[in-house]
């Protein structure tokens, strides 16, 4: 006998006393009854909750309009003295038109030692959740592979507005669980000495998210 | 490594050594009271948290119940996107099948984002044996394995050992396993932070092989999903180009929408934050994103041994947030490393003795490493009622009985050690369905109570090391009540004064209630 059918005869005897049959369908089964989403907001004020979410886990929090973004774009890239940028494949080309800095394209082929040697990483996203202060990218083409927001040390994402959701809810419904997700809060951080939270271990020790809108 | 549990001692003789190291205790302390508090706060921050966890429950008990279903579904699912799936019964199993995927790569080394399972399986052991160099990237994992000791905990394996401490591993043994630790380092977490930034780096920049476990497994889409802070299971799920996820057959839910309630309570719960710094979820493989190849095994290795008992299968929702952990009067005192398992505090002692069986003086002990004050039920955020299996797995100790051991149905005999119990209940059983004799020894023991021990002698000196002896007062209450009641009609229906109380049946049957008089 394989472990598969060891494993799933093992399963079904344990569950003997369980009655089979005749089921509420998995979408009665389940109490759901809890909020969709805490407190009643504005898009406005859902936006500010997400602002101070993300300050709040040591994310750098700048807000623009579309107008202005290349502009905020150039500046902080400016300001944290990087000398060359890694670019999403589908990136919009606006984002980075106020800046001189070098531009690395990720390519498929392009290793993990390349890669560390990029100073940042500019990207879109997918979704971002207010309640709890976090992005979620899903591997679009203006968000590029998983490889690339992980390895460079300084990470900047916009976010527009239309893409801010109040709740992990809302979030979950909006995402294609299909596609590679890489849900960020605040960046990389360790409570592994004394309980002690540290921010800065192995991804981007910088965050810095630009909300447009 | 001595990262072995083989020959624990019985959890009373760990613990005695444990409560007597001092800087242990105040490691511990410290730890589990910030984050107690920081718990406390992040969970009040959400109105509907009883809803929460009762839905977390709900899902899971129904997914135990259909757990056959579930992991047909799942293992379509995976094998839809472009993964692998391997069964493994056991532990050996389980580590034959990795250490086999991990030679057909031709790679000697592999990187490790912590997981629970990979450690009850002692994978990194397994792997050495065949040449294979694991090498653990969590902080706190690091600092286990560099200081050549063994987790203590579920969320922080590290917390027993202090900044001090830290450094002084680091700097000591990073040298040993590749890049040494920056010249005077200091012991601020920022900084040995830093030092396993730069120690782990060159690693995962050449990592072939990741390996890592999961904290939930969609049945619905074939996705799983790792909860993390610091990166590197990040480094490890998406750099390597191959990934194998070592995974307990009771992670799984039924469907995506399923994430809602528990990426809710799983941060709030375990690091006490509104959302982990990282979460990454992915379904099988992706072209030019990620590992080329990915393989999923699912490990039973005693998990139907404990579906099968109808109490103690709540313990299978357990999530791995180690909140329980945090607020355990014994765990803050005894430390992990006494419990005898990767699973230490109040779910491992209801979890261990089910997944390993009670067989073991480790095992069959772990069920009484706790006062059943209950405060790890509260806190549970799927709210398994540890207290409840905790008794429940003690009277499987002392009276033994019928339980489920790799599959087979067996009877378990009573366990040593409890022959003394046995036998003051069987004697209590008696002199309470003898109202004469009860009488004559209540009065034999009030007439010589100046003469009573303050211990007791024998074997039931241990009782008594920890406890006082209840004072026998100087009339039975059956006296004192026929002397100042007795004259008058009776308060008590049905106990005729000074006739002899009419209790033929035994306390069972009155506790059942068919006494009829109550």
């Amino acid at each position: 006998m394989n472990g598969r059918e060891r494993i799933l005869g093992r399963v079904r005897r344990a569950l003997a006393d369980v009655p089979r049959g005749d089921e509420t369908p998995y979408e009665r089964a389940v109490a759901r009854d809890y909020l969709r989403e805490h407190g009643d907001r504005t898009p406005a004020q859902t936006l500010d909750l997400l602002a101070e979410n993300l300050a709040d886990y040591r994310a750098v929090v700048h807000r623009t309009d579309a107008g202005h973004l290349a502009e905020v774009v150039a500046g902080l890239l400016a300001s944290r003295g990087s000398s060359s940028v890694l670019v999403p494949p589908g990136l919009d080309g606006s984002w980075l038109a106020g800046s001189g800095v070098r531009r690395v394209v990720d390519r498929a082929e392009s290793t993990p030692h390349e890669l560390d040697r990029v100073d940042s990483v500019v990207t879109a996203c997918a979704v971002a959740v207010a309640e709890t202060g976090t992005i979620v990218l899903d591997g679009s083409p203006d968000q590029g592979r998983r490889r690339i927001t992980l390895v460079p040390d300084h990470h900047i994402c916009v976010v527009r507005a239309a893409q801010v959701v109040p709740s992990v809810p809302y979030a979950l419904e909006r995402l294609d669980p299909a596609r590679p997700l890489t849900w960020i809060s605040g960046p990389s951080a360790t409570s592994d000495i004394e309980l002690d939270r540290v921010e800065g271990v192995h991804g981007p020790r910088v965050l810095e998210v630009v909300l447009v809108g | 490594m001595s990262g072995t549990f083989v020959g624990m001692p019985a959890f009373p003789e760990a613990a005695r050594e444990a409560v007597r190291d001092t800087t242990l205790r105040g490691n511990l302390r410290h730890a589990t009271h910030t984050i107690r508090a920081k718990r406390a706060t992040a969970v009040a921050e959400v109105s509907d948290w009883a809803q929460l966890r009762e839905a977390g429950k709900q899902i899971k008990d129904h997914t135990l119940r259909h757990l056959d279903e579930y992991l047909v579904r799942l293992e379509e699912a995976v094998t839809a996107a472009g993964g692998t799936v391997h069964w493994a019964a056991d532990a050996a199993e389980a580590n034959r099948i990795v250490t086999a995927l991990v030679e057909e790569t031709g790679e000697s080394e592999v990187v490790k984002v912590k997981s629970m399972a990979t450690q009850e399986i002692e994978l990194n052991e397994a792997l050495e044996a065949a040449g294979i160099r694991a090498y653990e990237t969590d902080l706190a994992e690091l600092i286990v394995q560099l200081g050549r000791d063994r987790p203590s905990h579920i969320l922080v394996p590290a917390i027993h050992r202090n900044r001090g401490e830290i450094r002084e591993i680091f700097a000591r043994e990073m040298g040993e396993w590749g890049r040494p630790a920056p010249e005077g380092l200091t012991d601020t977490p920022a900084e040995l932070a830093e030092a396993a930034r730069l120690h782990l780096r060159e690693k995962f920049l050449r990592a072939k092989v990741g390996i890592s476990g999961a904290n939930f497994m969609v049945a619905e889409t074939g996705t799983l999903v790792v909860v993390e802070s610091e990166g590197n299971g990040r480094m490890c799920l998406t750099l390597p180009e191959t990934l194998i996820s070592v995974v307990g057959i009771e992670k799984i839910v039924p469907t995506w929408r399923d994430l809602e309630v528990f990426l809710q309570t799983l941060p709030r719960s375990s690091t006490a934050e509104r959302m982990n710094p990282y979460t990454s979820t992915w379904t099988g493989t992706t072209d030019e994103d990620g590992p080329r190849a990915f393989h999923l095994v699912l490990l039973d290795n005693g998990r139907t041994d404990t579906l099968a008992d109808e109490v103690g299968r709540q313990a299978l929702r357990c999530i791995r947030c180690s909140a329980c952990l945090n607020v355990c009067p014994v765990y803050e005192r005894a430390g992990g490393h006494a419990y005898g398992s990767v699973y230490p505090g109040p779910i491992g002692a209801i979890l261990s003795p089910q997944l390993r069986g009670t067989g073991s003086e480790i095992d069959a002990s772990l069920p009484y490493a706790s006062s059943l004050c209950g405060a790890c039920y509260e806190v549970c955020p799927v709210a398994i009622d540890i207290p409840e299996v905790l008794v429940h797995l003690r009277e499987r100790v002392v009276e033994g009985g019928r339980a489920v051991r790799d599959g087979n149905k067996v009877v378990l005999r009573p366990a040593k050690g409890h022959a003394a119990e046995r036998a003051a209940m069987r004697a209590a059983r008696w002199a309470f369905s003898h109202p004469g004799a009860l009488r004559t020894g209540q009065r034999l023991a009030s007439r010589t109570r100046r003469l009573h021990p303050r211990t007791l002698p024998g074997p039931g000196r241990a009782w008594s090391g920890t406890r006082d002896l209840p004072a026998v007062p100087a009339e039975p209450f059956r006296d004192w009540w026929r002397r100042t009641h007795g004259g008058g009609g009776s308060a008590l229906p049905g106990t005729a004064p000074g006739a002899g109380t009419p209790v033929r049946d035994d306390a069972a049957d009155r506790a059942g209630g068919r006494g009829g008089d109550r």
